[in-house]
């Protein structure tokens, strides 16, 4: 326990009868954690709870919903919107690698060869967020417009074909296809691919890589066996901060994509907001949150970062 | 000379440099390492030696000259292709691999697929067989500095380089290691290049010791050697203490040097001084503290003859249980040192007190006057 500070009052009014002497400061660790608490109370469990009633209610919204613990809008959602849900783990495992294949080459840059560039290219890394989200993924939709010029040389070197061939894109236009959303949802996450994969990566000592070299690796082997391993905890965490967000994300797949690339998110956004049907919407949400649970208890058990220092 | 074939597993430095900028680390340094040899780099932080090092195992280019291994030219090669292993000064053990495969990291790199049977041995050579699936963090510092050794020992390397490897243990433990590495260098016979800037380290261990100054070695030779005739200043003060005397060649007679001190002459034998004495110049005198007798000014009629002698007053004293410490203040030098074994102490011998240091004159070494007589003091504490 810590002794940091004075013992707070007493809760209630004591009687002043001789007491063992109190171990000072016991209940400080509680006084700090009660913000946060309370803030996770009001609004996050409580929402939840809101949320999980509403999920098992029925009626319309003429003569109000009830709570009749209808269980069956679970099946009902999901035979409804399992492509849907395949499609969004699909799109955002895609990106999550092209996130993982992009960053780890500028974080091993930036944690090991950038010298005096270091804080410059972490600003250029962080520097779109000054930008609102939502206007960096319209910017996207003017680079990939149609007979723009991105588009038309894509064409012209024949990618298009390949990307059409792998269903990725359709015709001559890479606006409102999947690869479009990938791009977005690539692009949008990617600073949260870079820093926590940075930050582990520059906590490898570089002793590290001498004394692998000193034991007959080769630069590349001492990548596999040592600095990559190393890096693992990176890895995941990037991983996790990429794939949950873009699995439930809904404005790339809404501005850059068409009806055919609707992912869940998009999915439960017009259930709450057009179709007003809550308890579906509340009911996606729920098997959304499980199966996101459910990938990443697997994804961190097999991956068995708990061993890594 | 380098390119030729070398039948003994010789390093050989040639005209070896390095330079960073305007600021030069080591001096073109010529250097031998006999095989088999317990050879240590000693020298205050900064002056070279870990440089030195680091371009024998390639993790550091050369500016300039070459480096042999056994008469092969290594200096084009990359770490990962010389027959060289280093015990790095903070261990540099992989995190995330236990101690077998730590150990097990160079044969594996090398192809080996059955490494079971030489890492167990290798493992029991440090006696550390219990602990092979630990991880490095879950050891000693004095139980990962042994992993590290024989992770590069597994090797067998052509030279085993140690890179302060005793700098992080407690002085309990390095002394206890500095046997140990003593012992296993003696039952493997490999080169051992040791890296250190404790002077009683590398006296303790090696056979041969090159003591580095600003990018320079200053002297090499056997331990006993560089302790009994340093021919510097620096090395006199980095290895132990010494006290030093400016005197005036006075004359020669036979192999003896006399010199005039103060009011008093003192002899030196003319093969223990590395100067140029010519009658009239100037000399370093100097002399170990241990070897001084110190006998109270009352007495100085019993100083048998023919020993050298200055006269002085104690200015401080302190026992520090096998022997006292006296500093002793005389006209021809402000602050001269004597340790005194407590054998028989003279209750006299207290601050204050009118002594007369004597000393046997074989025991006297002579230095080129024109250098700084404090050189390597501050580096030595």
């Amino acid at each position: 326990m810590s002794t940091l500070t004075e013992a707070p009052p007493p809760l209630a009014p004591e009687a002043p009868e001789p007491k063992p002497p109190k171990r000072r400061g016991r209940w400080t660790p509680y006084w700090l954690l009660l913000p946060g608490i309370l803030w996770l109370l009001v609004f996050f469990a409580l929402p939840m709870i809101y949320q999980a009633s509403t999920s098992v209610q029925t009626g319309s919204l003429e003569e109000g919903y009830k709570v009749t613990w209808h269980f069956a809008t679970y099946w009902d959602a999901l035979s409804a919107y399992w492509p849907q849900f395949v499609r969004s783990v699909l799109y955002a495992g895609t990106a999550t690698i092209l996130c993982l294949l992009l960053g780890y080459p500028l974080a091993y840059l930036i944690a090991f060869r950038a010298g005096r560039w270091r804080n410059l290219i972490m600003i250029l890394v962080i520097a779109p967020f000054f930008t609102s989200f939502l206007i960096r993924t319209l910017a996207w939709k003017t680079i990939l417009a149609d007979g723009g010029p991105l588009v038309g040389a894509l064409d012209t070197l024949h990618v298009l074909d390949v990307t059409n061939w792998l269903g990725w894109t359709a015709g001559d236009r890479v606006l409102a296809t999947p690869l479009a959303v990938v791009c977005g949802l690539t692009y949008n996450f990617l600073p949260f691919m870079i820093l926590p994969l940075y930050t582990s990566l520059e906590r490898i000592d570089g002793r590290l890589h001498e004394a692998a070299g000193d034991l007959y690796a080769r630069p590349w082997t001492t990548f596999r066996k040592v600095t990559f391993p190393l890096s693992m905890p990176g890895v995941v965490s990037g991983t996790l901060l990429t794939f949950i967000p873009a699995t439930g994300d809904y404005v790339n797949a809404d501005l850059l994509g068409s009806t055919d690339t609707r992912m869940v998110g998009n999915v439960i956004q017009t259930q709450f907001l057009r179709v007003l049907d809550y308890p579906t919407a509340a009911a996606l949400s729920f098997i959304l949150m499980a199966a996101i649970l459910l990938m990443v208890t697997l994804y961190i058990r097999r991956s068995g970062t708990e061993d890594l220092v | 000379m380098t390119n030729q074939t070398d039948p003994t597993g010789d390093v050989r430095l040639t005209g070896i440099s390095k330079t960073y900028g305007a600021f030069t680390a080591v001096h073109p340094l010529d250097l031998t390492v006999p095989q088999g040899s317990f050879f240590a780099l000693l020298g205050a932080s900064g002056c070279g030696k870990t440089t030195t090092l680091r371009m024998i195992a390639g993790l550091e280019e050369p500016s300039a000259g070459t480096v042999s291994l056994g008469g092969q030219d290594v200096t084009a090669l990359p770490p990962y292709k010389r027959p060289v292993n280093t015990v790095f000064q903070s261990y540099a053990l992989f995190p995330h691999l236990d101690i077998f495969e730590n150990v097990a990291f160079g044969l594996r790199r090398r192809g080996l697929k059955s490494v079971k049977k030489q890492v167990g041995e290798m493992l029991d050579l440090v006696q550390l067989g219990e602990q092979a699936r630990k991880k490095p963090h879950q050891l000693s510092g004095g139980q990962q500095q042994r992993v590290a050794v024989a992770r590069a020992l597994i090797n067998h390397p052509k030279v085993l380089l140690l890179d302060e490897p005793l700098g992080a243990l407690d002085l309990k433990l390095r002394r206890q290691m500095q046997l140990e590495l003593k012992r296993i260098q003696t039952e493997v016979g490999i080169t051992f290049i040791h890296v250190t800037h404790d002077q009683e380290e590398a006296m303790t261990m090696a056979d041969t010791v090159a003591v580095m100054n600003a990018g320079r070695v200053e002297q090499l030779g056997s331990p006993a050697d560089l302790y009994e005739n340093p021919r510097t200043t620096f090395v006199a003060n980095f290895l132990g203490t010494s006290n030093f005397i400016e005197a005036e060649v006075d004359s020669r007679s036979g192999e003896e040097i006399v010199l005039k001190a103060g009011g008093g002459k003192l002899v030196l034998p003319e093969a223990r001084c590395s100067a140029p004495a010519a009658t009239g110049g100037k000399v370093l005198v100097g002399v170990r503290p241990e070897k001084i007798s110190l006998t109270h000014a009352d007495d100085a009629g019993e100083i048998p003859d023919g020993r050298n002698r200055i006269t002085g007053r104690i200015a401080d004293s302190s026992f520090i249980g096998v022997s006292t410490q006296y500093v002793v203040d005389s006209p021809v030098c402000p602050d001269f040192e004597v340790y005194a074994q407590n054998i028989d102490r003279d209750p006299r011998l207290v601050p204050g007190a009118e002594v007369v240091l004597h000393w046997n004159p074989a025991h006297t070494f002579g230095l080129d006057a024109a250098q700084d007589a404090d050189a390597g003091v501050e580096e030595a504490a």
